[in-house]
């Protein structure tokens, strides 16, 4: 049997060109009186993708969320799901389930009754509900707790009843509203890895909205960056991570180091930048650009050296400092260093050897330094 | 805790005595050998078997009962209804103004609501009787619905509506399995105001009602007219006696279950 990650390494449909979409949103605008929620978006999603829609509160992502489910229309533009449009078609008549923020539960009703809901609606027959029901139930390990009300469960407990609602009906997509938003940390990060097995398994394809962006790095094979109703950039984790194409993405994921300058030279594979800072950046980058234009460096505190000596790259890819700030989270140290100009720029080093002999300390002269592929060129 | 000041005890003694003395000798009084009703002539049950043999009494009973039962059971649909369409339909124009509307029958006067019901019964042509008194009591009981089930649904979660459309329930099987079951506790205490408000209403009835339709505070208000028997006191005894069962049950049973739900809460969260 391939495990997981041997599926999901080959997992790339939408870098096929043959591939068709299952889920199609063309060019759609949701506006709220003179509010524009959701701004011209365009996004395609694959079969069995785990896809996720990644903002800050008000992008739109749950707007968009909330129109694939049928709860709000479209005010132009159309969704394609599985080659049939959307349009008009009200929540009961689509394929698709949704597990709500709140869980949404049905409170007079027990686990078992909450469950069997949706295939009641359908008019299945009793004896399949209730084997599916069982199913369920064994799925997410709530076996025992089928005659409860949902009050008479943790909040844990819950959001499994909740998941295992949206599942029985078998629906081709499954959407997600900040699924794990009410639970806490440590239930969290175990229930991510839990949805992301159960997808595999299940072959779904998962749409979940999330402001997480830990939780979305983690679980997707894309995210989508929205801000302002739009859709800054959909790539896989990776891609979002180390090639962001935007300030906006650089910095809304993870930390991010961002020097401004004007570009000194380009061609060859290579762009050079002299930075506000002093120094000059050489990069790894085909950006098509030209000298004297303006562009940011953006490079990620982890891939930056701090160290007593002067680099063999100085003065190119390399700024002296003094360190400002030291932060110890036990697996990887933070330093705040200030360079000549002022600027605070964070590195991080990962604390492989248990006790280091004369650690950096508190205002030390130090040099910064980097590769030329650590980190990205940001066109302006 | 706070102490037993002699100042608390006081005014809960006088605040109680000004609230049940009243209702406390009437119950009294009803157990009175004598004819006369002040005058305490030895411990009897006689005037609640004579009550049994007055005709007119129980059939003013029944009247009031029918069209209690009838007029609450109607205004609960109207008045949910009403309380629904108001909570929900938020964006037209004019809301203000109806849900303003909704509420004004409960301040407007007595007087004033049943004199304009007497005036259209009067100016279409319709017999009073019964069915005006009905119609009557619906009108004015249907607002204290509404707003019983109005505030009920101003907590109430609207995305359990959404998971019940999305599991594939048509709008009205979503009212039905879902919405309904959810608010069914204050639609009942909303019928069981109306209900309440409908058996002791006398200022509405009495303009609205006609011959053959009597109800039992109208009949027991034009028998103190004559003079109070014994009797009137032992009917209200037993309607006061009813009330206060229902008060109970429905305290008890309230209270029950929020115990239960408080336990099952910390029992789910012990582990």
């Amino acid at each position: 049997m391939k495990s997981l990650g041997s599926i999901r390494r080959s997992f790339s449909p939408w870098a096929d060109p043959n591939s068709v979409p299952f889920i199609a949103v063309k060019n759609v605008t949701k506006k709220f009186g003179d509010f524009v929620a959701v701004d011209d978006l365009s996004l395609n999603i694959y079969p069995r993708e785990f896809f996720a829609l990644l903002g800050a509160s008000g992008c739109g992502k749950s707007t968009l969320l909330r129109m694939l489910a049928g709860f709000e229309q479209p005010t132009s533009g159309e969704i394609i799901l599985d080659g049939q449009s959307l349009a008009g078609i009200p929540p009961y008549r689509r394929p698709v389930n949704m597990m709500f923020q709140s869980y949404a539960l049905f409170p007079h009703m027990t686990v078992e009754s909450n469950i069997a809901f949706g295939l009641k609606q359908d008019g299945m027959p009793k004896a399949d509900i209730a084997k599916r029901v069982d199913q369920m139930l064994k799925l997410v390990k709530l076996d025992k707790f089928a005659k409860r009300k949902p009050h008479q469960l943790s909040g844990g407990q819950r959001q499994r009843v909740a998941l295992a609602r949206s599942l029985a009906k078998r629906p081709k997509v499954l959407l997600l509203d900040e699924p794990l938003g009410a639970l806490d940390k440590k239930l969290r990060e175990e229930t991510q890895f839990e949805l992301m097995d159960l997808q595999q398994e299940l072959g779904l394809t998962f749409v979940v909205v999330t402001h997480d962006q830990e939780e979305a790095m983690t679980m997707a094979d894309r995210i989508a960056v929205m801000a302002h109703g739009k859709v800054v950039q959909v790539a896989t984790p990776p891609e979002i991570y180390e090639a962001p194409n935007s300030r906006f993405v650089a910095d809304f994921i993870g930390d991010v180091n961002i020097f401004d300058g004007t570009v000194s030279s380009a061609g060859n594979g290579t762009v050079e930048i002299a930075t506000q800072s002093g120094f000059t950046v050489r990069v790894a980058s085909t950006e098509p650009l030209t000298a004297g234009a303006k562009a940011g460096f953006a490079v990620r505190p982890e891939k930056i050296r701090v160290g007593r000596d002067r680099p063999a790259c100085a003065p190119l890819n390399a700024a002296e400092g003094e360190i400002w700030d030291i932060g110890y989270l036990g697996d990887m140290t933070v330093f705040h260093v200030k360079l000549k100009d002022g600027k605070v720029i964070k590195a991080s080093s990962l604390n492989a050897v248990r006790a280091m002999e004369d650690p950096l300390g508190y205002d030390q002269e130090v040099w910064i330094s980097f590769d030329e592929n650590a980190g990205v060129v940001l066109k302006d | 805790m706070q102490r037993w000041s002699r100042f608390n005890i006081a005014s809960i003694v006088l605040g109680f005595a000004f609230l049940y003395l009243p209702i406390v000798l009437l119950v009294i009084f009803s157990f009175n050998e004598s004819k006369l009703v002040t005058v305490w002539a030895g411990f009897s049950t006689k005037w609640y078997v004579q009550l049994l043999h007055n005709q007119a009494l129980l059939d003013a009973a029944w009247v009031t009962v029918r069209v209690g039962l009838i007029s609450a059971t109607v205004a609960t649909v109207f008045g949910t209804m009403a309380a629904l369409a108001m909570t929900r339909y938020t964006r037209f124009r004019g809301r203000m103004l109806f849900s303003g509307m909704i509420y004004a029958p409960l301040v407007m006067p007595e007087v004033i609501t049943g004199l304009s019901m007497l005036l259209l019964f009067v100016a279409i042509g319709f017999d009073r009787g019964f069915w005006t008194l009905t119609l009557a009591h619906i009108t004015f009981t249907m607002c204290f619905v509404a707003v019983v089930v109005q505030s009920r649904l101003l907590s109430f979660d609207r995305s359990i509506e959404e998971a019940a459309m999305d599991l594939g329930a048509t709008p009205v099987a979503t009212f039905l399995q879902v919405t309904l079951p959810v608010i069914a506790p204050a639609v009942f205490s909303g019928w069981v105001l109306a209900f309440t408000l409908s058996l002791d209403d006398l200022v509405i009835s009495s303009f609205t009602s006609g011959p053959g339709a009597t109800t039992l505070p109208m009949r027991i208000y034009s028998q103190v007219r004559l003079g109070v028997t014994p009797e009137i006191n032992a009917v209200c005894t037993i309607l006061i006696g009813v009330v206060a069962m229902g008060v109970l049950i429905a305290s008890v049973v309230s209270r029950s279950r929020e115990i239960q739900r408080v336990k099952d809460e910390q029992a789910a969260f012990a582990h």
